[in-house]
């Protein structure tokens, strides 16, 4: 066991990877000599070399569009896009080609390969540097959506996309990038795509969060353990395929939710999670379930950030509310 | 020999067979006349096939196709020095040079009618799926070619796309890619004179479109595309180039859709017969019977034995197309991923039971 952020536990596991397999391959913007913009790739070009640890043109679709022929040819790329606000140019090539190449080759060609962003708000960054679009990826059929919240779940996960035979998108909550230590394992180990992970049982309030807000719930948790609240929280951890039956069992055991996501609020994926806990689990229902959220406005420039992100109080008083309903 | 002779920036095209069947003996390909004949079996194959598939789509038993009458030059000769290792990615016009790639003419045709098996090409045969998003598909024939050159297995790709496509970023960021790279990879521009409706003066300000290769850095070559010599013996140069690890080229080929863009278009609103019946005084299967013709290896006959042959080639492909039996409805489920997520299961499900009552009620 070792101590690693988040961060290292992903540099780990790419680490790891390359060294296991040939065929895996990164690129992007800045990953080899300056290992990335966060440091990610750090130290992985000069030991696996230029032609493996690619630095790339500034091409957002040019990196997930080679990538999608690289895949098809039998290699396993890992693509980097520097921050979530910049894969807009390659939606194309995710939407159009990456999630369709399996069906509509009828499984002549796939497309393994993992798409590695950085995403979400809090770090003070330019304009375009904060976004959460986990739900236009979780629209797209096609595409596995990964969110890792601990530097367990970030390794696991991220050797399993790597050796998933269909593409993954892997959304690295920067702001906690270095926030979260935690002992894993310096072996290779996999966590599997697909399954929420029960943070800790309870009685009352299920929380359901995923990626940064996860730790904005456990903040949460604290005032309202005081408060005497007993509370369920699950990490969704992969958004696409999510982990529906690990919601259903939750509510139905205790009959309140509350669902955090920094993203927009307006057809994020609180709405479906909720869709999903109508269709399912109604009748164990005590009070509608809650959504805390973003909002439906452009993702502000750090002097208004503060009030974008959901905040622990923001949660706990949706707990209350649920409670008293 | 031709990357370094024939300037881009001065509107230098490569000719070699004009079109009354006059072939350039200096620049003659290494071509014999039973390879040509052979050539223009294939070419003659695709003309029929062109014809057959619109007139199916006037009878409803085809879908919207892209046609591609006129081009049969450019797909024949381009795809002559491939070998079967190598990748071909085009987009929708190309049914010709898929098909002498390896992909049969059933399972085009079955595409074309609505089947997605139709994009399986058969094991071995290197060919992606047409990729209908303009300019899209030029990134993956790079990504395919910087693999061979990763594993150093010889392989070259190729990619078709037309004139109107070189007005997409992606089309930019694929040649700026490759050159970066060296990748093994050979971008082959129809210049068919109109994206739709808008012709290519008002697609780019650039005289030629192979001009634009010297900015990637990398070769970029006009040819008449209607010349199957000049196109066959440009492809050979480019791909040996790539083969040998000299990286990308781009190759214009000049010609003409003489069909319109697709069974729904009209193309009478945006140019005028004049300049179509031009063009077909330019048909590449016109020259090349000429010079068969004058070297005594094309007659009457054979041409009839041939469009005898090449039509039955075609219907054959056409009706074990529609013999295929329509897919089931579980096959749009079945596809998506390796294992299908609990999600996807349930709707398919959910659809069956569906039709199911449909069908009782």
């Amino acid at each position: 066991m070792a101590t690693r952020t988040l961060l290292e536990a992903i540099r780990e596991a790419l680490h790891l990877e390359l060294g296991a397999d040939e065929r895996v391959i990164l690129l992007g913007e800045d990953i080899g000599r300056e290992g990335g913009v966060f440091r990610v790739t750090e130290g992985l070009q000069a030991c696996y070399g230029r032609a493996r640890v690619m630095d790339a043109p500034i091409a957002e679709a040019g990196i997930v569009g080679m990538s999608v022929g690289m895949a098809i040819a039998g290699l396993r790329p890992v693509p980097e896009i520097q921050f979530m606000g910049f894969l807009y140019p390659a939606f194309d090539q995710l939407i159009s080609h990456v999630a369709r190449m399996r069906n509509r080759s009828r499984g002549r060609f796939t497309c393994p390969l993992v798409v590695r962003v950085p995403y979400g708000g809090g770090i003070h960054p330019p304009e375009h540097h904060s976004e959460s679009t986990e739900a236009i990826l979780v629209h797209t059929p096609g595409l596995q959506v990964v969110v890792p919240a601990t530097p367990y779940d970030a390794k696991g996960l991220l050797i399993s996309a790597i050796r998933s035979p269909d593409p993954v998108i892997f959304l690295e909550p920067k702001r906690i990038y270095r926030a979260v230590r935690q002992d894993i394992p310096e072996e290779s180990y996999t966590v599997p795509i697909g399954e929420a992970r029960l943070v800790r049982e309870g009685t009352d309030v299920t929380l359901i969060a995923w990626g940064s807000m996860m730790h904005t719930v456990l903040q949460a948790a604290e005032s309202l353990d005081a408060d005497g609240i007993s509370l369920e929280i699950l990490d969704l951890r992969t958004l696409s395929p999510m982990d529906v039956p690990a919601i259903i069992a939750s509510v139905e055991k205790t009959g309140r939710a509350v669902v955090v996501h920094e993203a927009a609020r307006t057809a994020g994926l609180g709405a479906e999670i909720v869709a999903q806990i109508n269709e399912k689990a109604l009748l164990s229902l005590e009070a509608p379930v809650e959504r805390v959220s973003g909002f439906d406005t452009v993702f502000p420039l750090p002097q208004l950030e503060k009030y974008y992100l959901p905040t622990p109080e923001m949660i706990a008083t949706a707990v209350h509310r649920v409670l008293a309903f | 020999m031709f990357a370094d002779r024939y300037d881009p920036l001065q509107d230098e095209m490569v000719s070699i067979l004009t079109p009354d069947g006059c072939c350039d003996e200096t620049l003659r390909p290494d071509l014999d006349d039973e390879q040509i004949r052979t050539m223009y079996r294939q070419m003659l194959t695709m003309r029929l096939y062109d014809r057959k598939a619109v007139s199916m789509q006037r009878q409803g038993r085809f879908g919207t196709y892209a046609q591609m009458e006129g081009q049969e030059a450019c797909m024949a000769a381009s795809t002559y020095p491939l070998q079967p290792r190598d990748w071909l990615v085009s987009s929708y016009r190309e049914t010709g040079a898929m098909w002498m790639h390896g992909v049969p003419l059933k399972l085009l045709s079955l595409y074309w009618m609505g089947n997605e098996f139709g994009s399986h090409a058969p094991d071995g045969v290197n060919v992606l799926p047409v990729s209908i998003p303009v300019g899209s598909h030029p990134l993956h024939a790079v990504g395919l070619a910087y693999a061979g050159k990763y594993r150093q297995d010889g392989s070259v790709s190729v990619t078709y796309f037309g004139d109107g496509a070189t007005s997409e970023g992606d089309v930019h960021e694929a040649m700026n890619l490759a050159g970066v790279y060296e990748a093994p990879c050979v971008f082959f521009c129809q210049n068919n004179q109109y994206a739709i409706s808008v012709p290519v003066r008002e697609q780019t300000a650039s005289p030629t479109i192979a001009q634009k290769a010297l900015a990637y850095g990398f070769p970029g070559v006009l040819v008449d595309g209607n010349d199957i010599m000049a196109v066959y013996a440009v492809m050979q140069e480019a791909v040996e180039r790539a083969r040998r690890g000299g990286g990308p080229s781009l190759i214009e080929a000049y010609t003409y859709r003489l069909g319109a863009h697709t069974t729904a278009d009209d193309p009478t609103k945006y140019r005028d017969d004049d300049e179509v019946e031009f063009w077909r005084s330019r048909d590449p299967l016109l020259r090349v019977q000429k010079y068969l013709h004058a070297r005594g290896a094309w007659s009457e006959d054979w041409e009839h034995e041939l469009l005898e042959a090449c039509t039955g080639e075609v219907e054959q492909a056409m009706n074990d197309a529609e013999a295929v039996p329509q897919p089931p409805p579980q096959d749009m489920f079945r596809y998506m991923f390796a294992e299908p997520p609990a999600a996807l299961r349930e709707q398919e499900a959910a659809l069956l039971a569906a039709l199911q009552t449909q069908q009782k009620g």
